[in-house]
């Protein structure tokens, strides 16, 4: 591994020591997971939306290109401003200009993983603009001065207590309370001046839809609608591939969506946003910028295995039935996308020299594959990205870069021996013979061993115990 | 491999004989599984071939991102299966390996169509005695609660949830009681064990806690991979709960 590779085994290691946060994702995890299976108890009515789901995703990647294209036109027929960024240096860029333009002092953030992708709270900063964040989760996620910890519940990590403690820190006018309804109302109250005062909103978009231009948003807590009509200027950020061709495309995405994420039929709030205001219209911003955001997507778009990794509509159900996920959480990770997704979807962005060791933060259990509403084949990605990660190639960003000369002799010879009978009931007979004289402190066992009894070696192979009692062979 | 997570296959015809794949885990650590599984068969008047050629289905090498390695001990398995007779597995992973990956991992190769044509006949042991051959057991062992870990490839990839439990069922001393969690990866995953000792140990302290909490005193499961995790688990924090692989356990209920 490199100097600048993520440690997920180091960090995973220090969440696993946190009893509090191990007990927080269990509970939160059980909940998520127990509430969605409500939501699709009915297995045609799941089998029939999520082949719908997956086919509008599939459909929209089968021609992004024109599909992208057609959306710049639309949104640019409607007054929507786009602008392409192939960096999430460039797309901040973009954001700051338009940001310098207009002397924004004060932005207000609806809920975006692209724009936590940017760093874009951290860049604005740097730059004297005071950003916002105005999602209950984000905000207390931003207060703490943490990385979200779950792509749909950022604060997910934290309980109750630990919010009313940090609020107690960091509001000014907070007085001490364990009482969501009254922390709820709290953050309510410094937000709603926030907005009123903001000179820009940004917001993410779950859907954009190429057809008619429009970019549509689901969110709970009214702060997606409020960032994106109250301040004069709106900037929405997406990634490329969450463009979808038709109008009639979104209702099933939306229905897949929101069931697999929080369990809820539909969000509180579904904004599809069309065009700036309009004369005579008495509220919406005065502008309306687009900015599409590549990062390494029409490398993973170019693969026609990787794609399908694309094909995410960003619900986490991957995470809430991750075992692996639910033990370490998502700061482990150190990525705005943990879990299954993040582990297939960071070494493919950002290459597989920082990131090589995620998609081995899985069991292969397949748990996330059979609750995708998309299918996505995770698993499989997985499996391809271990296998580009120790093998020189062009396919991904980093390929080769984890190759080890000791681990490809170990496979080398292990294939020898397991593909000639011969070697291997010669080699699998001296271990029955002498196994059990390994030393538990030998490497790897000694991993399996803390907490765990030696395997035993059995006496005689399968082999030698058929062959003993007359089990034909052909 | 199916994403739908569940997966009907069509009904086959009782065969006189079928080929039985040990597996390479059981090979070594768990033959007494492997023999029980043949003796179930066997019982059954079916005949058993064990191939002494067979090794491995390559799912260590497949999952650790060596393919090509994976490929080489997968296509050595090919001869040794020539008839058209169902090849049993008492492994769901390793059934899942060979039904669902072959395909993939013999993809362009110039012996996928056979490679395809062996992983057809692939069936996960309690899979092909509940479908194909209808097995009815008498229980002949004394009261017991016993408690079921799923594996998760048999689960997810081989489509096998119900069948090991019918099983199980049939058993009358038998009290079969599931787990909280009967869906959740005991953290073998393989090279994960190692590779992530302290999340493996996590998620089979989960386990445990799970199986303790039922009562049982066995955890049955399909899988050795799974079993050599929970067992030694088990066994490393003293539990006294037997860990047994499902043949095993048919196999003592109604043999004695």
């Amino acid at each position: 591994m490199g100097e600048t590779s993520i440690n997920f085994a180091k960090a995973s290691s220090a969440a696993l020591q946190d009893q509090q946060l191990r007990g927080n994702f269990r509970r939160a995890m059980d909940g998520l997971m127990s509430k969605r299976a409500v939501q699709f108890a009915d297995t045609a009515e799941w089998n029939g939306v999520r082949a719908l789901g997956a086919s509008v995703r599939l459909r929209a990647l089968s021609k992004l290109p024109e599909l992208l294209e057609k959306l710049e036109a639309n949104c640019t027929r409607n007054g929507i401003q786009v602008h392409w960024a192939s960096t999430t240096d460039e797309a901040n860029a973009i954001v700051l200009s338009i940001m310098q333009r207009v002397n924004a002092k004060l932005v207000v953030k609806g809920k975006s993983m692209v724009s936590e992708e940017m760093h874009l709270n951290a860049f604005l900063e740097k730059h004297g603009i005071e950003s916002l964040e105005s999602d209950l989760g984000e905000y207390i996620v931003q207060l703490d001065e943490a990385m979200p910890s779950h792509i749909i519940m950022p604060a997910i990590h934290m309980n109750t207590k630990q919010i009313a403690h940090l609020f107690k820190q960091k509001i000014k006018e907070a007085e001490y309370t364990e009482d969501v309804a009254q922390l709820t109302d709290l953050a309510r109250r410094v937000l709603r001046k926030k907005f009123a005062t903001a000179d820009v909103g940004i917001s993410g978009v779950n859907m954009a839809v190429a057809e008619t231009g429009t970019l549509c948003l689901v969110e709970n807590e009214g702060n997606g609608r409020m960032s994106t009509t109250v301040p004069p200027v709106h900037i929405a950020v997406m990634g490329l591939e969450k463009v979808v061709e038709k109008l009639e495309d979104v209702p099933p995405v939306i229905s897949l969506l929101t069931r697999s994420a929080t369990a809820q039929p539909i969000t509180t709030y579904v904004n599809m946003i069309s065009s700036p205001r309009k004369e005579g219209e008495k509220d919406g911003p005065n502008e309306i910028h687009l900015v599409i955001l590549d990062n390494g997507r029409s490398g993973i778009y170019a693969d026609e295995e990787l794609r399908n990794t694309l094909r995410c509509i960003r619900c986490g159900a991957c995470m809430n039935h991750c075992p692996v996920y639910t033990k370490v959480g998502g700061h482990a990770y150190q990525a705005p996308y943990p879990g299954p997704i993040g582990s297939i979807l960071m070494p493919q962005v950002e290459g597989l020299e920082k990131r090589g060791e995620l998609p081995h933060a899985c069991t292969m259990c397949n748990a996330c594959v059979e609750i995708c509403p998309v299918k996505i084949p995770i698993v499989e990605i997985m499996g391809r990205l271990r296998s580009e990660a120790v093998h020189p190639g062009d396919a991904v960003r980093g390929a080769g870069s984890h190759a080890s000369k000791a681990e490809a002799m170990v496979w080398k010879g292990w294939s020898m021996t397991y593909a000639s009978p011969l070697a291997y009931q010669f080699a699998t007979a001296l271990l029955a013979k002498l196994g059990n004289a390994a030393p538990a402190s030998l490497p790897l066992l000694k991993e399996w061993t803390n907490v765990r009894s030696k395997p035993r070696f059995a006496n005689r192979t399968l082999h030698a115990l058929a062959r003993e009692k007359g089990i034909p062979d052909v | 491999m199916s994403h739908d997570g569940t997966m009907s296959r069509p009904d086959i015809e009782r065969p006189e004989s079928v080929y039985f794949f040990g597996t390479c885990l059981v090979d070594l650590f768990y033959p007494e599984a492997g023999m029980a599984g043949m003796e179930l068969l066997k019982q059954q008047g079916v005949r058993v071939v064990f191939p002494q050629g067979q090794s491995c289905c390559g799912q260590p090498a497949y999952n650790s991102g060596y393919r090509e390695e994976a490929l080489k001990v997968a296509r050595a398995q090919l001869d040794y299966f020539p008839g058209d007779w169902p090849i049993v597995v008492p492994s769901g992973s390793c059934a899942g390996m060979m039904s669902k990956h072959w395909p993939d991992l013999f993809k362009g190769e110039p012996d996928e169509a056979r490679a395809r044509q062996v992983a057809s006949r692939v069936w996960e042991l309690t899979q092909f005695l509940v479908q194909v051959l209808k097995v009815k057991f008498e229980d002949q062992g004394p009261p017991v609660k016993i408690t079921w870990h799923a594996s998760c490839h048999a689960q997810r990839e081989m489509g096998v949830t119900d069948e090991p439990k019918a099983l199980l069922r049939q058993l009358a001393n038998v009290e079969l009681v599931e787990l909280q969690r009967e869906k959740e990866c005991c953290g073998f995953g393989g090279t994960f064990a190692v590779r992530h000792p302290e999340i493996s140990a996590a998620m089979v302290g989960d386990k445990v806690a799970d199986i303790e909490n039922t009562g049982a005193k066995a955890v049955v499961s399909g899988d050795c991979g799974c079993l050599m995790n929970i067992s030694g688990a088990l066994e490393g924090g003293k539990k006294p709960v037997r860990g047994v692989h499902i043949a095993q356990f048919l196999k003592e209920r109604t043999h004695g």
